[in-house]
């Protein structure tokens, strides 16, 4: 089970419009989608007779503000135990429609990792049981990963910028 | 009265002639609050409780954020390492080598054998240390405060081991790109072999305190199980998952820094409860003594750091005096040797599962995004699960024996 | 042996005689108070650990008086905040302060919790003394046993050596007006 079968697979099952942008990272196969796709395609591999990638390792967000038809991502990490075989699925919104159907209806893990893309990035996950901050506070009112944000808290009085040379 | 106490309730929502009329006016809201004893870390649940029965728990975690993966963004790569120190803090060096072992990935850079098997010891000590905090620290929560006294002696141990090698106890900052930054010396050497002969006596009189005691057995067993498939889907890793059945460890399916040349078992439970997790965890600790023995055994001679002078500082007596050394310092320091453009995942089995890196690099100095895969923050999801139906107590023990720290949890 | 320096503790001033000794009662209850302190271990992260490892035997914070750890603020003596305290704990932190009982102490331990340590960010607040007021600050991170243990030694003089209306005095009050403690 290579990664060249793995790609060949997906691009015959949902064709190349949703399945593109086939690299391999280190010897990690990357498979970017579309909103549309990435819940069917979810179940397809979890379902999969051989491939079998049954559970979500990771999900995170990222943001390039550089690229506004892309801005904001979604990276999810697939492994397949039983094959040892692992998988990243990404999937990218802009800033006006940043919205992402869930996973969590069949990993449960995704809850919270959905929650902390959302509290950190703004993406909002369509289907989510509780789409609400799980790291920050609840009155935090921006999203702080971001980069337009600064790292430090901009509401602070008492360290003065000037001073550190900032 | 009755009204209220339904809009306070996480039943909110449901109708309530869904929920049973006598049932209501019963229930209670417990907080288990951030502040509680046992210091395993600052979360909270916010329990439903029918008299003792737990039916539901509400979790808020985020207590102690402290941004990592933004601060991340603004370090050079090599300074990122003090902040995987505090992510969990009971196995620093494991998080360490896994950050090193990442950014030689991303750079191409290969580890001599020597420096990956002290990189071995290192690692199985920190499992170790973080194994006998837990399984000492479940064992307090049921009353037994004697063995984690015992224990904890040899973790100062463990801790000296530590200093030899990095100079700190705790957020030790293990080790660079590219190997370590010291060989292991001979006194550490020393200490090694004093933990090696003397302290399989001491776990083994741990054990007989706990293992076998009944009162211990009555309070852990069939108490916040978790079925392997509920397991795997809510994504646990690590000693929580292999007490569930599931033999899934990193060192095995994906080995790294010459753990194929050890051998060793991964040991696997059956049900999943809190004994299983104790006996894993036990049995771990057993396991990371032998590993420590072949290693230190098998210690293969060779430089203790890779031939990268773009990414390994010199040693300091060349720089003084050799003029490429100099050079390579301040590049290195000053950040004018970039990284290779790319995104890399590396993941290591910590002490509580598969701790991934995903890293995200566009050139420069710092990385672009870095994400930790933290196994604690994903496991803990399961918690309101383990705990549906048992009482107050067992709900504390299954909190105690799923080793959620804080650091991790958050980050 | 003979040329260890044994250092042996002085009796508070006073006036001894026959089964008798008179002394000024703030020494006396100073005395008491600082060698019975029972310490809230408010341990939130890695600072947290150097305090377990402080109480355990190796170092044994028990030695100073403080056997048994209180985790009810009301019967507790001193706070140690030990560890990273965030914007969303600082609430917590500032209740648990407020239901400890006077006489109570606070010791910062670790650079967190002095200043925010390493955490420049968003969510971290810098320093627990925007708060509530600290009487001894342990920088590290984190501290070793030892210091904390010194920093612990400190606030056993502060406790020996209070006077014991400082409780009441207008400077107290004032101290704790200026964190909207009444």
């Amino acid at each position: 089970m290579t990664n060249e079968q793995i790609a060949q697979d997906l691009v015959a099952q949902f064709g190349e419009d949703n399945i593109f942008g086939i690299v391999e990272n280190y010897g990690l196969l990357n498979v970017t989608t579309t909103t549309d796709t990435i819940v069917p395609l979810m179940h397809y591999l979890y379902q999969h007779p051989t491939f079998k990638f049954q559970f979500l390792t990771d999900l995170g967000g990222i943001h390039f503000p550089d690229v506004p038809s892309h801005e904001f991502g979604v990276i999810y990490h697939l492994h397949s135990l039983e094959n040892n075989v692992r998988l990243i699925i990404k999937l990218y919104v802009t800033r006006e429609n940043i919205v992402v159907p869930t996973i969590t209806g069949l990993y449960a893990c995704a809850n919270w990792m959905e929650r902390e893309a959302f509290d950190f990035f703004g993406i909002m996950f369509l289907g989510h049981p509780k789409m609400e901050r799980v790291l920050n506070d609840e009155e935090m009112d921006y999203h702080p990963m971001r980069k337009e944000y600064p790292l430090e808290d901009a509401t602070r009085q008492d360290k003065i910028d000037a001073l550190f040379g900032r | 009265m009755s009204e209220i106490a339904l809009v306070s309730s996480p039943f909110v929502g449901l109708e309530k002639a869904q929920l049973d009329k006598k049932y209501v006016n019963e229930l209670t809201t417990l907080n288990l609050g951030p502040t509680h004893p046992a210091t395993h870390g600052i979360f909270q649940n916010i329990l439903t409780m029918d008299g003792e029965t737990i039916i539901d728990a509400e979790q808020t975690v985020g207590y102690i954020h402290r941004a990592f993966e933004k601060i991340a963004e603004r370090r050079p790569l090599y300074q990122i390492t003090t902040l995987t120190d505090r992510m969990n803090y009971c196995s620093s060096p494991i998080n360490n080598m896994g950050w090193h072992m990442t950014v030689e990935k991303l750079l191409g850079v290969e580890v001599p054998k020597r420096a990956q098997y002290i990189r071995v010891i290192m690692m199985e000590l920190a499992r170790l240390a973080d194994h006998i905090i837990c399984n000492s620290i479940l064992a307090v929560d049921t009353g037994a405060l004697t063995g984690f006294l015992y224990v904890m002696q040899w973790r100062e141990h463990i801790y000296e081991i530590y200093e030899e090698m990095c100079g700190a106890r705790l957020t030790t900052n293990m080790g660079r790109c590219g190997g370590m930054e010291r060989d292991l010396s001979k006194e550490a050497i020393r200490k090694i072999q004093v933990l090696l002969d003397d302290f399989p006596p001491v776990l083994r009189e741990f054990e007989s305190l706990v293992k076998r005691n009944r009162i211990f057995m009555d309070r852990t067993i069939d108490v916040g199980a978790i079925s392997a498939e509920r397991a795997l889907n809510y994504g646990f890793t690590g000693p929580n998952l292999r007490a569930a059945g599931v033999d899934y460890d990193v060192r095995a399916m994906n080995p790294y820094s010459s753990y194929e040349d050890f051998d060793f078992e991964v040991p696997v439970g059956t049900k999943g409860d809190t004994y299983d997790r104790f006996l894993v965890r036990g049995e771990e600790m057993w396991q990371s003594l032998k590993i420590i023995k072949q290693a230190l055994n098998n210690l293969p001679e060779g430089p203790f750091h890779a031939d990268a002078p773009h990414y390994y500082l010199p040693d300091k007596n060349e720089v003084y005096s050799n003029m490429e050394a100099l050079i390579y310092h301040f590049k290195i320091v000053m950040g004018e040797i970039d990284a290779p453009v790319g995104e890399v995942y590396h993941s290591v089995e910590g002490g509580n599962g598969e701790l991934g890196f995903y890293l995200v690099s566009d050139g420069g100095r710092a990385p672009y995004r870095l994400k930790f895969r933290r196994p604690c923050y994903i496991y803990y999801q399961a918690f309101p699960e383990m705990i549906k139906g048992s009482t107050l107590s067992d709900a504390i023990v299954t909190m105690s024996s799923m080793n959620v720290i804080a650091g991790e949890l958050d980050a | 042996m003979s040329d260890r320096i044994i250092k042996t503790v002085d009796a508070p001033e006073g006036i001894e005689g026959q089964g008798f000794f008179a002394g000024k009662l703030d020494d006396l209850v100073g005395l008491a108070r600082a060698n019975s302190l029972w310490p809230l271990p408010f341990a939130t992260s890695c600072c947290g650990i150097e305090f377990m490892a402080t109480m355990a035997s190796h170092y044994d914070i028990s030695r100073f008086g403080s056997e048994r750890m209180s985790f009810s603020a009301r019967q507790a003596d001193i706070l140690m905040v030990m560890g990273t305290i965030s914007k969303k704990m600082g609430p917590i932190l500032k209740q648990v302060y407020l239901q400890m009982a006077e006489p109570r102490w606070v010791l910062s331990v670790g650079a967190c919790a002095c200043s925010g340590g390493i955490f420049d960010t968003y969510s971290v607040l810098q320093g627990i003394d925007r708060i509530i007021p600290v009487d001894v600050y342990v920088p590290g991170c984190p501290p070793r046993p030892e210091q904390i243990l010194d920093g612990f030694m400190q606030i056993q003089e502060i406790a020996k050596s209070e006077q014991r209306r400082r409780r009441e005095s207008p400077e107290y009050k004032a101290l704790l007006a200026s964190y909207g403690i009444e």
